[in-house]
């Protein structure tokens, strides 16, 4: 069963996926360059417009908002994970895959369960405003939930796992001597993590800062449940041209927008990996 | 590695960042089974907001609904995923094409495909319901289950299938007596994995379920409940959700040593 069956075993599945994944996508795509009837439907002229409606200052905000929020998310998950994935590292050899399995238990809970945890700690009867009162703290909380920084909380909190899980990967593959021949050749502790370890573990900061960037800046859900309708995001935008505004070019448009920004720093990404792969091959 | 960095350090961050990924869930977990059911005071454990999930009958219907969709998508996407990674793993000749189809239904962000097959189905004017939500989640069921079973043929010992062929087994023989029963393991486990994210999924399940109340699916139930506020019942549905998901890994990790997607 060497030559021709695969075609036979792989048909199925790829039928599935043509159609129920190539077909729509490409289907967005032209969608995205037709004009939107009048009566939310859809007319089938050529235009640009969507597409140019995207960088209307109204739009170009709420994209510049969302590339903030999960600039930031990505930053605080790739200073938390990484210190997270060294520590572990760290570890003695017997209990790392101990630590590594409790640290991505929670990223396979349900993503709406964990982001309703933050709710119940994070409402204004929630358990952080309690604590405070019990504290003796009588004078008026500001509000925790439905703001920019719970957002940030939520989507830190959600992706984290998966960014400690991408920084160990090189991490627990350095070798310790380069560390030791950097400190014998008299380089502090510090520099030698700077100058050493931190350029041959980029893959791993990259692979996770695009991970949560990707994932945050089209999310829909933790804006909608943490930010509570205070701010929209692209995810949101593109729910509202779907479900409630009823422009589906223009929806189709912005999702666009997203696979570009998507793919781009996967690329980027896979440059940063294969640099620090070549500079690794050069070394030795 | 073993750098000797300073170890209280070490400690320390440790210790704080599984505080940060434990002390919600498991606050969630204890409120559950709190008696008075309010955040601020303790009055008694309790399993009454169980009790309570039982009578709802939103809840229930929802729970069904989800345990079809998961059941059918896993079983559909596991004869696909498998089928697909055998053909790839034997086919060898690696095509980029072939890899980054297989490959994109993970990393697609889901409102996209989510939309897209929404219009997809509106402009062949599929009426939508928990058929068109198994359809889309067969798509990256399949591509989940297949990374599970090529991981684990990385490792199959092919001359065994020479060896059956050579004896005059026919391909489908080959595949059924021989291959199927070697990576059971890898298949439950990648038919486990797709059966978890099938139902917690919510995005595209959202998008495709259609507007009828009978194709409400359980993580859409919980997020139109939570928008809400917090309630003592969604507690409870929310650590039952919870529990049921990381055994379902746990168990899908301990068949497959390693091949989960990340790992």
């Amino acid at each position: 069963m060497q030559d021709r069956k695969p075609v036979y075993l792989m048909a199925p599945a790829l039928g599935w996926l043509t159609v129920f994944m190539v077909i729509p996508c490409l289907l967005i795509l032209a969608l995205a360059f037709f004009r939107r009837g009048i009566y939310g439907g859809i007319e089938y002229s050529f235009t640009l417009e969507n597409l140019a409606l995207v960088f209307d200052p109204l739009y170009a905000g709420i994209f510049l908002k969302s590339a903030w929020i999960a600039g930031l998310s990505a930053a605080i998950a790739v200073i938390v994970g990484y210190a997270a994935a060294y520590a572990i590292a760290a570890a003695p050899a017997r209990r790392q895959p101990m630590l590594l399995f409790f640290a991505v238990l929670p990223f396979w809970s349900n993503y709406l369960v964990r982001t309703y945890a933050w709710i119940v700690l994070l409402n204004r009867e929630g358990l952080i405003t309690g604590v405070a009162r019990l504290l003796g703290y009588d004078a008026e909380m500001p509000r925790l939930l439905y703001s920019e920084g719970a957002v940030v909380i939520g989507l830190v909190y959600n992706y984290l796992p998966f960014v400690i899980l991408a920084c160990y990967a090189p991490l627990s593959r350095l070798n310790p001597e380069i560390a030791e021949a950097s400190r014998d050749l008299g380089a502090s502790g510090w520099k030698t993590f700077r100058r050493v370890i931190l350029p041959m573990t980029v893959p791993g900061i990259a692979t996770g800062f695009v991970f949560v960037f990707v994932l945050s800046i089209g999310n829909f859900v933790t804006p909608a449940l943490l930010g509570g309708g205070q701010f929209q995001m692209i995810g949101n935008l593109v729910y509202a041209q779907f479900l409630t505004a009823n422009d589906w070019p223009f929806g189709a448009a912005l999702s666009m927008i997203l696979i570009g920004i998507m793919m781009g720093l996967l690329t980027l990404q896979t440059f940063a990996t294969e640099r620090a792969s070549g500079a690794r091959r050069e070394e030795s | 590695m073993a750098t000797p960095a300073a170890p209280r350090l070490m400690l320390m961050i440790l210790s704080a960042v599984f505080a940060f990924l434990y002390i919600p869930i498991s606050v969630l977990v204890a409120l559950s089974f709190n008696e008075s059911g309010l955040p601020t005071a303790w009055t008694g454990f309790s399993t009454r907001w169980y009790g309570e999930l039982m009578h709802n009958s939103d809840i229930t219907s929802a729970a069904l609904n989800t345990l079809i969709v998961a059941v059918v998508s896993t079983l559909l996407a596991t004869l696909l995923g498998t089928l697909l990674a055998i053909g790839v793993e034997i086919r060898r000749r690696k095509g980029r094409f072939l890899e980054t189809i297989i490959f994109a239904p993970m990393i697609i962000p889901d409102i996209v495909l989510a939309i897209a097959l929404l219009s997809f189905f509106s402009l062949l004017d599929v009426t939508m319901g928990l058929h068109t939500v198994i359809l889309s989640h067969v798509v990256f069921n399949l591509a989940f289950v297949c990374s599970v079973v090529r991981a684990r043929l990385k490792t199959f010992d092919w001359s065994i299938v020479e060896a059956s062929t050579d004896l005059g087994a026919s391909t489908a023989t080959t595949l059924r007596r021989v291959v199927v029963p070697v990576m059971l393991p890898a298949i439950v486990a990648g038919a486990l994995l797709a059966f978890t994210l099938s139902v917690d999924e919510f995005i595209i399940a959202f998008f495709t379920a259609g507007a009828g109340r009978d194709s409400i699916t359980l993580p859409m139930q919980i997020f139109a409940m939570i928008r809400f506020g917090v309630t003592p019942e969604i507690n409870a549905l929310a650590t039952l959700v919870m529990a049921v998901s990381i055994l379902a890994l746990t168990l899908s990790q301990r068949l497959n040593r390693g091949g989960l997607p990340g790992q």
